[in-house]
């Protein structure tokens, strides 16, 4: 077979998404309630944003954070989103981006439906777990900095 | 937004002027990368796939197979007979009834006239016998045939390539079309041309095909890759090619 090396899976490390939605509402382009109990963890937010391993932000999106390398360009830099939108309108930006223009290329990180020909090791799953998703917001919100 | 400008050309020891990469709105994937990057395409001293170019002219005339002949027993010189051949190529093949490339023909001609055995596909010898046979029409426009009994084939290529794909949901188009030019992480990423493969590609350290460029690409938005040499990355390659009509063939290219 192929060796075949991945922009967006540059490490062998399981990641694992959900298998099942946790249920959510979307109210006024947002989701007003947090997915999961536990609040979000900015420190951990902040790896789960930058995990190369896992479609980082940073493929896509300059971000405020030089020590990372190599930020992409394709998409609007993240910088001062804290400011720019509520913790339930990043909610919904993450969770799924296309309810909102479903011509985005921005990826649903948190859809188990709707795609074609997901690749066996992300078949049935999320891209971000719930949790991740909670925690990434709670990060996102400390760019405050516009 | 913030497509950053395409990196200026230092040489062209290919001895080709800046706008031979560049036709109509069609770009070579090598004006896009960095000067260190062009110049070792430019220099074919320093540029890796030339091991490549050498182990394929060794193949070339090297007797193998029951039938106890070489490639050269009956093509003679390749810079002749070979010349301008990889510029038509893919093509629509009647015994297969669909898409023959390089690759296949190659294979093809040693199981019929060497009595040998074919290559496994992207192995170093098909890659190097491909990045011979290619280099013979360096500089010849591209120019595939999509009409005939061709044309079905190309539709399903061309259907291949606008549809998103795969966990990130995005197509081949989005990124090659729409965002040529931007920084895809440390990626400037190109049109998506095929006009330099096979290639040497630094990130790989290695020779690579189209198809194992096709599969690299359908990694990146997490759909499952197409086995190399199958009906859809033949018909792929052949609207690729297409695409990238009147690009000079730069085999074997250098990119990042
Ligand atoms: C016994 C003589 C013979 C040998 C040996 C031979 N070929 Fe051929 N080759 C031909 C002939 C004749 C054709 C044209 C029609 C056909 O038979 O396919 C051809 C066609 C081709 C073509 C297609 C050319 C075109 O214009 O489309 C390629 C490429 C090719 N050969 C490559 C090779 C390679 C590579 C080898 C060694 C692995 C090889 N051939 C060995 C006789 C030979
Ligand atoms: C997420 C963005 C993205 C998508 C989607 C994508 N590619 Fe690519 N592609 C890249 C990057 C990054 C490179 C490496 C930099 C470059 O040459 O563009 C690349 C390189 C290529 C190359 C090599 C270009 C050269 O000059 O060497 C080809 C051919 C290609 N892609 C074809 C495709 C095809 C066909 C599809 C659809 C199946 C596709 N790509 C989908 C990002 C993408």
């Amino acid at each position: 077979m192929l060796a075949i090396v991945s922009v967006l899976v540059v490490s062998a490390a399981a990641i694992a998404g959900d298998r099942e939605l946790v249920p959510f509402e979307i109210v006024d382009g947002g989701i007003p309630d947090p997915l999961t109990d536990l609040a979000g963890d900015p420190v951990i937010g902040k790896q789960v944003v930058t995990n190369a391993a896992n479609a980082t932000c940073l493929i896509c999106h300059p971000m405020p954070i030089p020590e990372h390398p190599d930020h992409g360009n394709l998409a609007p830099p993240l910088n001062g989103v804290g400011s720019r939108y509520s913790a339930a309108e990043l909610r919904l930006r993450i969770v799924d981006a296309k309810v909102l223009n479903p011509d985005t290329i921005m990826p649903s990180y948190y859809r188990l439906s709707g795609f074609t020909r997901v690749s066996e090791e992300h078949l049935g799953q999320t891209v971000y777990s719930a949790q991740d998703v909670e925690d990434a917001i709670a990060y996102l919100m400390t760019l405050t900095d516009g | 937004m913030l497509a950053a400008p395409l990196a200026p050309a230092a040489t062209f020891a290919q001895g080709w002027a800046a706008e031979r990469y560049q036709v109509e709105d069609r770009k070579s994937g090598y004006l896009y990368l960095g000067d260190q990057t062009q110049a070792l395409q430019d220099d074919d001293f320093l540029n890796h796939a030339f091991f490549a170019v050498e182990r394929g002219a060794e193949l070339w005339s090297a007797v193998d197979g029951a039938a106890g002949v070489s490639c050269a027993s009956c093509h003679g010189d390749a810079a002749e007979s070979m010349r301008g051949v990889t510029a038509r190529l893919p093509r629509y093949d009647s015994e297969r009834d669909g898409i023959i490339n390089l690759e296949l023909l190659i294979n093809r001609e040693r199981e019929r006239k060497l009595k040998a055995e074919p290559y496994a596909y992207e192995s170093e010898d098909l890659l190097a016998l491909t990045a011979f046979l290619a280099f013979q029409s360096r500089g010849i426009p591209s120019e595939v045939e999509i009409g005939g009994a061709a044309a079905p084939f190309f539709e399903k290529g061309r259907e291949h390539y606008f549809p998103r794909r795969g966990q990130l949901d995005l197509s081949c188009t989005q990124c090659h079309d729409e965002r040529d030019g931007m920084m895809l992480r440390g990626d400037r990423m190109s049109q998506g041309q095929t006009n330099g493969f096979p290639f040497y590609r630094l990130s790989w350290h290695s020779m690579g095909s189209t198809h194992r460029m096709f599969a690299w690409c359908n990694n990146a938005m997490r759909a499952e890759p197409y086995a190399p040499a199958s009906e859809e990355y033949l018909n792929l390659e052949l609207y690729v090619a297409w695409r990238g009509r009147g690009l000079p063939i730069e085999a074997p290219a250098v990119r990042r």
